[in-house]
């Protein structure tokens, strides 16, 4: 039990490493709300695109989402970090993170509000139109209420899927929660910055969870 | 209120030849209707006829694939016609009420009038409670659509549709969805609707109401209107062997 203790939950090392981790924890809560804010963004603007069903446009779409979900994001953060400079496009490893995983969030989240767009009765358009609403109001009044809220549970799984991928930036030198825990790791040989890590995730992760919640809750209008 | 659309005489909503065809199957074979103003025109045949495409052409919710439609003369399949504009002229009441679920009675009725005719928020709810009291509503006004009966459902989409001051109200089928029991409130305000000198198409199974509120029945059948005349000759002695047969059918 004291080994254990000893490994995970050292006080001593708790105290000498709390605040390289809590730079790495701003860092980390940055990027995550960088990257959430534009991939949902994104995804959100792609999915009004598709709604106007051009069929060119919505074959890039399609395409474009399908390669980006199914890319794994460590691959493409290298290529973008390591492989552009030599195509003359330089970007810090925060830059080069922030734009892969927003870009894939956009991929998976146009996917999700899409099929939240469907789900809503081809009779909401018509009311909506038929009444004078032009595409865009019917859009932002009618349809997207409703979509979003169907929407709600799987993007929270994305979204806190794609918050835990923020820890690849590690990998571009980003100094983020998980880059700091391992050098801290490997400097004190002690496992307790990696439970320190865990506890940090926790505390960006479980409000969202706590929130999106009770959004649910909230936006239950159906059975009302 | 905004100014009439132009050419305020001659007939209000004008049907030319209109075709509609999905794929290669043709739904609409070349129709001619004419409406007048005040008029209550009763649209009436088997189902598969193309009875609500054609009621669905007339404010381009469906694009003929050939023809006019001219709404106070106005031919609206023009590309340079504000069809949104057009559309709060032509107001549509539908089979399956289509209320927005996610917003109260008062809002459904409001959101209109806030984004296409530009009211503000205390205008609209001063005409949206109007017409939800037109309707016998008013105490319903912040229930969401869930809470409603259908019959009160469909009672709010009639008053979502007034609230925009139309000259012409279509309604597709819009008691085939509801209880028996419930039909009655609904054609008791269509009935005071006439009476306010509001012009209709109805396209609807309700052969006792078109008999007695219809100015003009219309029978179609296989995407053209086979006869048409006052509600008594077509009931009464109807002229087409397709229209004896498909009353005869209705009276069980």
């Amino acid at each position: 039990m004291s080994e254990i203790l000893f490994n995970f939950l050292n006080p001593a090392i708790v105290k000498a490493y709390w605040p390289a981790l809590l730079e790495g924890l701003w860092v980390t809560a940055m990027l995550a709300f960088a990257v959430v804010c534009s991939g949902l963004a994104a995804g959100l603007a792609l999915t009004c695109l598709r709604s106007l069903r051009i069929l060119p446009v919505n074959f890039v779409i399609v395409a474009l989402v399908d390669i980006l979900r199914a890319l794994p994001p460590l691959v493409v953060i290298i290529v973008v970090y390591f492989g552009l400079p030599f195509a003359g496009i330089r970007m810090s490893g925060f830059a080069a993170s922030w734009l892969v995983l927003a870009a894939i969030l956009a991929a998976f989240s146009e996917e999700l509000f899409w099929a939240g767009v469907q789900a809503v009765p081809r009779g909401q358009w018509e009311a909506a139109r038929a009444s004078g609403l032009s595409f865009g109001q019917t859009m932002a009044c009618v349809i997207l209420p409703q979509a979003l809220r169907m929407t709600v549970p799987p993007l929270t799984s994305r979204v806190i899927a794609t918050i835990k991928n923020t820890a690849l930036a590690s990998t571009v030198a980003v100094p983020e929660l998980l880059a700091r825990a391992s050098s801290a790791l490997s400097e004190s040989g002690n496992t307790t910055p990696l439970t320190m890590a865990a506890v940090g995730y926790l505390l960006i992760l479980y409000p969202l969870v706590y929130y999106s919640r009770r959004l649910e809750r909230r936006y239950a209008w159906k059975n009302k | 209120m905004q100014a009439a659309l132009p050419g305020t005489d001659g007939p209000i909503l004008e049907l030319e030849g209109i075709r509609k065809s999905f794929g290669d199957h043709e739904i609409l074979k070349g129709v001619d209707l004419a409406v007048e103003r005040r008029e209550l025109v009763f649209i009436i045949g088997p189902s598969g006829s193309g009875k609500s495409t054609l009621l669905r052409c007339c404010n381009r919710l469906e694009e003929p694939t050939q023809g006019a439609v001219r709404v106070c003369g106005k031919d609206i399949l023009a590309r340079s016609v504000d069809i949104n504009h057009v559309r709060t002229r032509i107001g549509m009441v539908f089979q399956s009420f289509n209320l927005y679920p996610h917003m109260t009675a008062l809002q459904n009725v409001t959101l209109a009038l806030r984004k296409v005719a530009g009211k503000s928020a205390g205008e609209a709810g001063r005409i949206g409670m109007q017409m939800l009291e037109r309707v016998g509503l008013e105490n319903r006004a912040g229930h969401y659509p869930s809470q409603l009966s259908g019959g009160q459902q469909q009672r709010v989409a009639i008053a979502r549709t007034l609230a925009l001051g139309p000259e012409i109200v279509l309604f597709d089928e819009p008691t085939s969805a509801l209880d028996p029991e419930l039909v009655g409130g609904i054609l008791a305000i269509m009935r005071e609707l006439r009476e306010s000198g509001m012009t209709m198409v109805v396209v609807s199974h309700e052969m006792r109401f078109a008999r007695e509120a219809a100015d003009r029945v219309v029978f179609m059948a296989d995407g053209v209107i086979l006869e048409q005349g006052s509600s008594r000759q077509i009931f009464e002695s109807p002229r087409h062997a397709r229209t004896r047969e498909f009353l005869a059918t209705l009276e069980h």
